[in-house]
């Protein structure tokens, strides 16, 4: 570092006037190198960023501020008007409740199964590539397609599991009229779809926990379980959170599977199933054809996302500080390893 | 309904588009208009932007070239109705750059479409006057008398019904009887209720598939039901006549136990077919396709076609060319249009692609009254839905908050007659809420 930045030079004696210009324009040439490079570098993402993410963000403001039609376009400026207007929607209000609801029905289950199923990964299996190949496959089905099988399997009265309930003994279970069973159709497609690729960023934490942990564990007396939980678990702490943060963020915006849930794709007749961003769906492009409510309730579900991301943040710092005394052996040498270095540089 | 439209092309699609591999070449994405012109005899080409099988064949427009050698008409197929839908309201809503000379459009977007009527040409002509019933044109007028599209297919209305489970419950099978039975030419939805108590009660099997389905035909013969003659809405509470209506048929379908409680293109519906669940449905000229690919082989013979419909006759479906505004040879657009639309072209689409014409004059055709369908005991189907779309005489107004409106009783439909999550009355209650809540 020191290299690239030198203390002035004390002046030359010899031919004072030439020299330090050409020496001062490389040298003012190098000092942009080094201050602004590492912008342009990473400026791309931020351009791109700009156009694609900033832009529409922006311009859905405005949107949500005007009376704004599919066909028509821009209207009056309205205020707060469509915001006003959702807010006094019920739709709006069971929509929020239905993504919450089928956000914790996915999610929660998702992550546990995912770590339970990484831990097995993580054994010494046979065949261990067939394994976790087998995992993701569900990640390969597009997500409609498994709404359209799933659509199937849960028919109130033709459907396959309502059949297998029957063969049991229990009553048929009503998945397109009640609240909570739709809601936990749902949330199964979505568990189907991303335990597998959860539990594979689990299984690639879990091996980078060192063995010799283990066996410190092992020569303690720890069974099974209280490795997995007094070692696995703390170590991958920080891939959970990341894993709970993505899932927030998916399961907040959860669309595809309650669309084709039924094949009018407008949550239910009582909109048990209608998710936020269905209902916003359904404002801009269904029967309302209002873009300026469709746009004040992506807003509001913006709002949302980045409360809850807050709320992780503000988790994930306590548990992050939390554990900064309880350093492990090994972060213990490699802190040092490090400090080490960084004196004799 | 707009959604169970979309999904009766879904399904009318996966059984046409063997006919549309067979017989449509693509032909390309490109086009679009050559240079500006006043000159009658310049080159120019003419694109078409159609959805599904229109039954527009190559060999059809180049009939077209033959006929006027300057012009090339190049047809843009879209896979379904929907993707064609988006296409249209985004580049209409972008100023109209992009778009082909002549859009097909379907009867569920027409509603939204009519609300920029000044996008599309006024289509007026003396030229083509009385080639349609007057309702069908009705429909694609707008408020202030601009006429935005060209009618080419419609769904006229009879009842599809199960001559096995009619026989079973000692009723009559033969097609003629049936329609007497249900009440014949003075069919009223109370006697088509009546003969259904009949069948249920020596059967105990439901009459008709779902509340929803009968209410697409009853409110399409309702003049002006959710809205006034010049847009503004009427107040659903206040709505008796619609408020009746609604509880006619949750009576029928609840109280009498008509109803098979089924939602229409769910999949519970689409497997009731292989079962005996329901005996009549309400059947515009293209449910005989849906209906034969949901029953299968083994439903073959036991289904039949009477030529009668409750309340008169009643429309379902159907679409319409219309010329955008801003394409460079509106003129010849317009022309083309008017010459894709004319009897003569529409049977030959019929004979491609099943559409059922809604020229008057085509539905004379002796082609058309003479084809049969196999699947449904040979029914005359050509001959019944020329009679049935002689009998439309009234055409349901479709302001600009129709299908909002709509949407709110279709849901309580569903409410109370397949979720049975509520009775007739809270149903109600929470459609005027619904209603309420739209702030219109």
């Amino acid at each position: 570092m020191s290299l690239k930045s030198p203390a002035p030079p004390a002046p030359a004696p010899e031919a004072p006037y030439r020299a330090p210009r050409r020496v001062g324009f490389s040298q003012t040439l190098s000092r942009w190198d080094v201050k602004v490079s590492p912008y342009l570098y990473i400026s791309p993402f931020f351009i791109l960023f700009a156009v694609t993410g900033l832009f529409p963000l922006v311009y859905t403001a405005v949107v949500s501020l005007h009376q704004w039609t599919l066909l028509g376009g821009q209207g009056d400026f309205v205020g707060f008007q469509n915001y006003i207007d959702v807010f006094n929607q019920p739709n709006f209000w069971k929509s929020l409740r239905n993504t919450f609801s089928i956000f914790l029905f996915s999610s929660v289950p998702q992550v546990v199964v995912a770590i339970a199923i990484a831990a097995l990964l993580d054994q010494n299996l046979r065949a261990r590539t067939f394994w976790r190949m087998g995992v993701l496959l569900p990640y390969v089905v597009a997500p409609v397609a498994v709404g359209l099988i799933f659509g199937r399997l849960f028919a109130d009265q033709s459907g396959l599991i309502n059949a297998w309930l029957g063969a049991i003994g229990i009553d048929p279970v009503k998945w397109h009229v009640d609240v909570i069973p739709s809601h936990i159709a749902i949330a199964s497609m979505v568990n189907f779809r991303w335990t597998g690729y959860n539990a594979l960023i689990f299984l690639a934490a879990m091996q980078a926990v060192p063995r010799e942990l283990y066996e410190a564990a092992i020569i303690d007396g720890a069974g099974r379980m209280r490795q997995f939980f007094s070692v696995t678990v703390p170590q991958i702490r920080s891939t959970i959170i990341f894993i709970i943060i993505t899932s927030t963020i998916g399961g907040l915006q959860i669309f595809d599977e309650p669309r084709v849930y039924d094949e009018y794709g407008t949550g239910g007749a009582d909109k048990q199933w209608l998710t936020t961003t269905l209902y916003l769906y359904d404002l801009g492009w269904g029967t309302q054809a209002n873009f300026g409510r469709a746009a004040a309730v992506a807003w509001l579900l913006f709002i949302v996302i980045i409360a809850i991301g807050l709320v992780n943040f503000a988790i994930t710092r306590r548990i992050s500080s939390g554990d900064a005394p309880k350093m492990t052996r090994n972060q213990r040498r490699a802190y040092a390893r490090a400090n080490a270095a960084r004196r004799n540089r | 309904m707009r959604t169970t439209s979309r999904k009766f092309i879904a399904a009318t699609a996966g059984a046409a588009s063997i006919a549309l591999l067979a017989t449509a070449c693509s032909t390309g994405g490109g086009g679009g208009n050559a240079e500006e012109t006043t000159d009658p005899n310049a080159k120019i080409t003419l694109t078409v932007a159609t959805f599904n099988d229109f039954g527009y064949t190559d060999e059809l427009l180049a009939e077209y070239t033959k006929l006027h050698p300057n012009i090339t008409v190049k047809q843009t197929k879209a896979a379904k109705s929907d993707d064609a839908r988006q296409n249209l309201t985004t580049k209409i809503a972008a100023g109209g750059a992009g778009l082909a000379d002549i859009e097909a459009i379907e009867n569920d977007w027409l509603v939204e479409l009519l609300q920029v009527s000044d996008k599309f040409l006024d289509l007026k002509d003396p030229a083509v006057d009385g080639r349609w019933p007057d309702w069908k044109n009705a429909a694609a007028t707008s408020t202030d008398g601009r006429l935005i599209g060209y009618g080419t297919d419609i769904g006229p209305e009879g009842i599809c019904y199960r001559t096995d489970l009619f026989e079973k419950a000692g009723l009559p099978t033969d097609r003629a009887e049936v329609a007497e039975l249900i009440g014949g030419d003075s069919a009223t939805w109370d006697s088509y209720f009546d003969a259904g108590k009949k069948f249920v009660d020596e059967t105990g099997i439901a009459w008709f598939d779902s509340a929803g389905a009968l209410w697409q035909g009853m409110v399409n013969q309702v003049e002006y039901p959710y809205e006034n003659e010049d847009g503004s809405v009427k107040p659903l509470a206040d709505n008796t006549e619609i408020h009746d209506l609604y509880n006619k048929v949750l009576e029928a379908s609840v109280d009498d136990k008509l109803s098979a409680g089924l939602a229409q293109w769910e999949q519970d519906w689409t497997a009731a077919f292989t079962q005996d669940k329901f005996a009549t449905m309400l059947c515009p000229a293209w449910m005989t396709g849906p209906i034969k690919q949901n029953a299968g082989d083994a439903g073959q013979g036991k289904w039949d076609v009477a030529d009668v419909f409750p309340g008169g006759g009643g429309n379902w479906g159907g679409s319409w060319l219309t010329v955008p505004a801003s394409g460079k040879n509106t003129a010849a657009a317009k022309e083309l249009a008017a010459w894709l639309t004319a009897p003569e072209q529409q049977i030959k689409a019929f004979e491609n692609a099943g559409t059922f014409p809604s020229q008057i004059e085509a539905q004379k055709s002796q082609t058309l009254l003479d084809s049969k369908n196999e699947y449904f005991n040979d029914a005359p189907v050509g001959q019944i839905f020329s009679n049935r779309a002689a009998a439309i005489t009234v055409s349901s107004f479709r302001g600009p908050n129709y299908f909002k409106i709509g949407q709110t009783i279709t849901d309580a439909l569903r409410r109370v007659d397949v979720d049975k999550s509520q009775d007739a009355a809270a149903g109600w209650d929470q459609a005027v809420k619904d209603f309420n809540a739209l702030g219109l």
